[in-house]
């Protein structure tokens, strides 16, 4: 055990430091400047879609049926789509972790799980909300809801997996197995309402006969899409680049107390 | 294989009781289900097939912490890794010797327990079918779980945190389907169909992860 642990920590410890020519950005020092250079370009382009989907959203006129209720979707539908593309980030960087064992891809999963979480409860919420006024009810086991309310469970259970293995090589890899493992349920989500006929309604904007929404709610409702997707990537940056520095933290403080140990010893 | 069959038998059933502690945790989560709901007769046959499950369940993923914690303790497991059988192979067979213990039995017993819940004819005869068809992918997707927390101190409560949203699907169908048979207007195969597809899903599908995950932990 003791052994394995060694050279894991070596292992990572090399992983951090330098290991140029997978690709460019597998090196921390690179990508973090990088993202130096985008993420405020990224917060301006986030910002000013906000403002506009927003001002678009709330400017849409009042649906003939649903009133002014409908507006929740302008955040509700955005905020479903980031917590799929969400888990769709962490698969990529399983397969990285475990194809490639690209250094950065477990940062990337690894950042984007709390995100995807909130995302999952910011459409569990809004969905609930809305549902109060449309369908008379906060919850009902519904396969839509139901499988979206699993995907929360998913995310919750990884974020205590990796932070209950200690080795972040290890851990990585066994986050990397369940996400592959969780994936099923990305497509079940997606086709629940086709395949189970209860309360959720089917889908209305990505259907083979074009989108069933009308142009005054479609458009404000793709300008908060492309908003909270910009949002994403933000802060999926923003993560990313805490999760490399609290890793620089670690190996530095290791590289600290390796060499304290020797003198010590020495003393004694 | 077929030593390995024999040699995980043995050790399972002479270790810690067999399938015993199992049975009794079954028992007692179908025993404290009629205290919970009251002991209404309609209302305990209507929602016995459910009971049956979630005991079945729960046991099932009790025993599920110890599938490689042992071999992971005394070095078999790294015999395993670079024995000659397909590591595979050595899962689903784990596999298959966890269903044994805790799936099966849950399943014969299953007639025992639904006299407390009402439950009988019929319904009976499709909670059992269920039992013996679903409980199997408990086994299968439990042994990724198993996998993942091998290495850890506690990893019982993570396994279950883990493994309970992929056993939804089979519950769901499960149910279902014993709720067809006691006078609902679906009808009972699709339901079970479902449910044995989930299962064989689960039988390929588990031993290759769980081998992955094993190969990973230890690499």
């Amino acid at each position: 055990m003791s052994i394995s642990t060694t050279t894991d920590k070596t292992d990572n410890s090399a992983q951090i430091t330098a290991r140029p020519g997978i690709s460019a950005l597998a090196n921390p020092t690179r990508f973090l400047a990088l993202v130096r250079v985008v993420l405020p370009f990224f917060v301006l382009v986030t910002i000013a879609l906000l403002a506009v989907g927003l001002w678009l959203g709330f400017s849409a006129p009042d649906d003939y049926q649903q009133g002014r209720t409908v507006r929740i979707m302008f955040v509700h539908v955005p905020a479903v789509w980031m917590a799929m593309g969400s888990y769709m980030v962490m698969v990529s960087g399983a397969l990285g972790v475990l194809v490639w064992r690209h250094p950065l891809a477990d940062v990337a999963s690894r950042a984007a799980a709390p995100l995807g979480a909130a995302f999952t409860f910011l459409g569990l919420a809004t969905g609930s909300i809305w549902g109060r006024p449309m369908w008379g009810t906060w919850w009902i086991w519904d396969a839509r809801l139901t499988s979206f309310l699993i995907l929360l469970i998913i995310y919750l259970g990884l974020i205590a997996l990796w932070r209950s293995i200690e080795e972040p090589a290890r851990s990585a890899r066994m986050a990397a197995v369940v996400i592959l493992v969780g994936a099923i349920n990305i497509p079940i989500i997606k086709f629940s309402v086709d395949w189970f006929t209860t309360l959720h309604q089917p889908a209305s904007v990505l259907r083979s006969d074009g989108p069933a929404l009308a142009p005054e709610f479609l458009y404000p409702l793709l300008i908060m899409g492309l908003a909270f997707l910009f949002l994403f990537l933000t802060l999926h940056l923003m993560a990313m680049r805490n999760e490399i520095m609290r890793r620089q933290i670690r190996t530095l403080q290791r590289k600290l107390a390796r060499n304290r140990k020797p003198t010590s010893g020495h003393v004694s | 294989m077929k030593a390995l069959l024999i040699r995980e038998l043995r050790l399972s059933l002479r270790s810690g009781g067999g399938a015993i502690p199992a049975l009794l945790f079954y028992a007692a989560v179908v025993i404290v289900i009629p205290f919970a709901v009251g002991p209404d007769p309609i209302l305990l046959a209507t929602i016995a097939g459910a009971c049956l499950w979630i005991g079945a369940l729960l046991a099932s993923l009790l025993g599920l912490e110890r599938m490689f914690r042992d071999d992971a303790e005394d070095g078999s497991l790294d015999q395993m890794l670079i024995g000659q059988t397909p590591l595979p192979l050595v899962v689903f067979v784990k596999s298959l010797v966890h269903w044994t213990v805790t799936g099966l039995p849950l399943t014969l017993t299953a007639p025992l327990f639904g006299i407390f819940l009402g439950l009988e004819g019929a319904p009976l005869g499709a909670a059992m079918a269920t039992l013996a068809v679903g409980t199997p992918s408990i086994s299968f997707i439990g042994a990724v779980g198993a996998a993942v927390t091998v290495s850890m101190a506690r990893g019982g409560l993570l396994l279950s945190v883990l493994v309970l949203p992929l056993c939804v699907p089979v519950v769901i169908f499960a149910v279902g389907a014993v709720r067809a048979v006691s006078g609902s207007i679906d009808p009972f195969w699709p339901p079970f169909l479902m449910v044995s597809g989930i299962s064989l899903l689960f039988a390929v599908l588990g031993p290759f992860v769980a081998a992955l995950a094993l190969r990973q932990g230890h690499g």
